[in-house]
């Protein structure tokens, strides 16, 4: 379910969600929302600026995401998806506000905060001279303790469709096949956050059908996804966050 | 966190025979920069003996530079740096692994090579072993400065060159102890103490190289 975080409206009463226009920053796409019995939002971001090249990319930004939620930033090229998809995963560290999960600031345990996140970037990571399936196995054995899960890893290869490439090195994938392997990795362990930075890209019809179905098992088991995407995704149930909303550029003498 | 340690190791061997070249490559260059020094200096059998500790030690320095700025670049450049970044264990820990890793493929084969290299310059026998023990301690000290380095230099262009530059100073005291243990090995005196020293530099580096390399990783993916 999903929960909005502005203002007033958040049950923990936080003030600091202040969004600096009045216009709505978040629309609920569908209203059949289900209740999950706590309505704390897991995941939180709280009046996040972010600084790159020493230009605000976006100021004031807030957000909340509970168990099942999702979260999908629009926005024009240059807006800060990206970036505040690098906040959310704590590659990247704000350069004010913060971020909790359950209340905790992720910035106190970054590695516990690694291991419940999938983030797939613009870079796929496969490596080019081992197979797609000892790719996948070791993303995958990494976060199962070292026990590289053979039947996950196939599985999450069937499930995008490149079983059949199972055996086949990295350096001879397509642009889209080796997207697809990135994206086997994260079915492969499980993580209750999904990071997704433009994932269709290079994708064909098939595998977005494919990443869209693996995408509404992950939230039916509780598991949130933010997704930043220029194609139309088929999610229900989602959060939309527009970060042109947050651009700086139209915040003249900002204050908060 | 061992287990996450073990795996890295294990993929980066991996990696490191499935593109067995660049391995190859170092030995080879350590061998040619040794060879280089008889034309260079002469046959003269007593100043090749002379010198031989030194200069298997300088092309050993030499030849582990070679391979350090690969060390985290590839990583770097097809996001997988990221993706260890966000795995469930300490980033030092990921360093540690690839250092391993590293010393494993390209100091590993350096120690083998030496002893040959050791007789090509006329080495006096008794140098042989105390060659080998220093070698075996003082170049997991090398691969850990230098994983310091290639992470700083991560990003920048004519990064081996500045690598060089940072690095190479910092290598002097492991040149000047392990020369001198052949050396006093060589001449009949006691050679403990160098031994001893390296190993404390090699203890000093485990602690925190890996530890400065994972915070320059933190800038470089930022």
């Amino acid at each position: 379910m999903l929960t909005l975080a502005a203002g007033s409206e958040t049950p923990t009463g936080r003030s600091s969600f202040s969004f600096r226009k009045s216009k709505i920053p978040f629309r609920r796409t569908d209203s059949h929302v289900t209740s999950n019995g706590n309505n704390m939002p897991a995941f939180t971001g709280t009046d996040l600026t972010c600084v790159r090249g020493e230009r605000i990319v976006f100021a004031g930004l807030g957000f909340g995401l509970a168990a099942g939620g999702a979260l999908v930033l629009v926005g024009p090229n240059g807006s800060g998806k990206s970036s505040l998809l690098r906040l959310m995963a704590g590659l990247l560290p704000p350069a004010e506000g913060g971020l909790d999960w359950d209340g905790e600031a992720i910035s106190e345990d970054p590695e516990s905060h690694g291991g419940r996140l999938h983030y797939v970037g613009h870079l796929d990571a496969v490596k080019p001279v081992l197979t797609v399936a000892e790719n996948v196995q070791f993303w995958s054995g990494m976060r199962n303790g070292g026990k590289p899960s053979e039947e996950a890893s196939l599985k999450a290869l069937e499930v995008l469709g490149i079983a059949h490439l199972a055996d086949i090195p990295g350096r001879f994938l397509s642009a889209g096949q080796k997207r697809r392997a990135n994206l086997a990795r994260i079915l492969s362990a499980e993580a209750p956050l999904w990071l997704l930075d433009e994932p269709t890209t290079a994708l064909d019809v098939a595998a977005i059908a494919a990443l869209e179905d693996a995408i509404g098992k992950h939230r039916a088991g509780g598991g949130m996804v933010v997704i930043s995407t220029h194609a139309d995704m088929a999610l229900d149930d989602t959060q939309t966050l527009d970060l042109d909303d947050f651009a700086h550029h139209s915040l003249p003498g900002s204050g908060a | 966190m061992i287990s996450g340690f073990t795996q890295i190791v294990r993929r980066d061997l991996r990696l490191a025979s499935r593109q067995g070249m660049d391995n190859v490559m170092v030995v080879v260059f350590f061998v040619i920069a040794v060879v280089l020094f008889p034309f260079g200096v002469g046959p003269e059998p007593n100043i090749l003996a002379r010198i031989s500790a030194g200069v298997i030690w300088v092309a050993a320095l030499l030849a582990s530079m070679l391979s350090l700025e690969r060390l985290f670049q590839a990583d770097y450049e097809d996001g997988s740096l990221e993706l260890l970044a966000l795995q469930p264990m300490a980033l030092e820990i990921v360093v540690l692994g690839k250092v391993t890793a590293h010393w494993l493929t390209t100091g590993l084969p350096l120690i083998a090579a030496a002893p040959l290299l050791a007789v090509l310059l006329n080495m006096e026998t008794q140098g042989f072993l105390i060659l080998i023990g220093a070698l075996l301690v003082g170049t997991p000290t090398l691969s850990l400065i230098g994983a310091v380095g290639a992470a700083l230099v991560l990003g920048s262009r004519r990064g081996g060159v500045l690598l060089s530059l940072l690095i190479l100073p910092l290598y002097i005291p492991v040149l000047i102890f392990g020369v001198s243990a052949v050396d006093a090995a060589i001449t009949g005196f006691t050679f403990k103490p160098q031994l001893l020293i390296l190993g404390a530099f090699m203890i000093g580096s485990l602690a925190l190289c890996p530890w400065a390399s994972a915070g320059a990783l933190k800038q470089a993916i930022e």
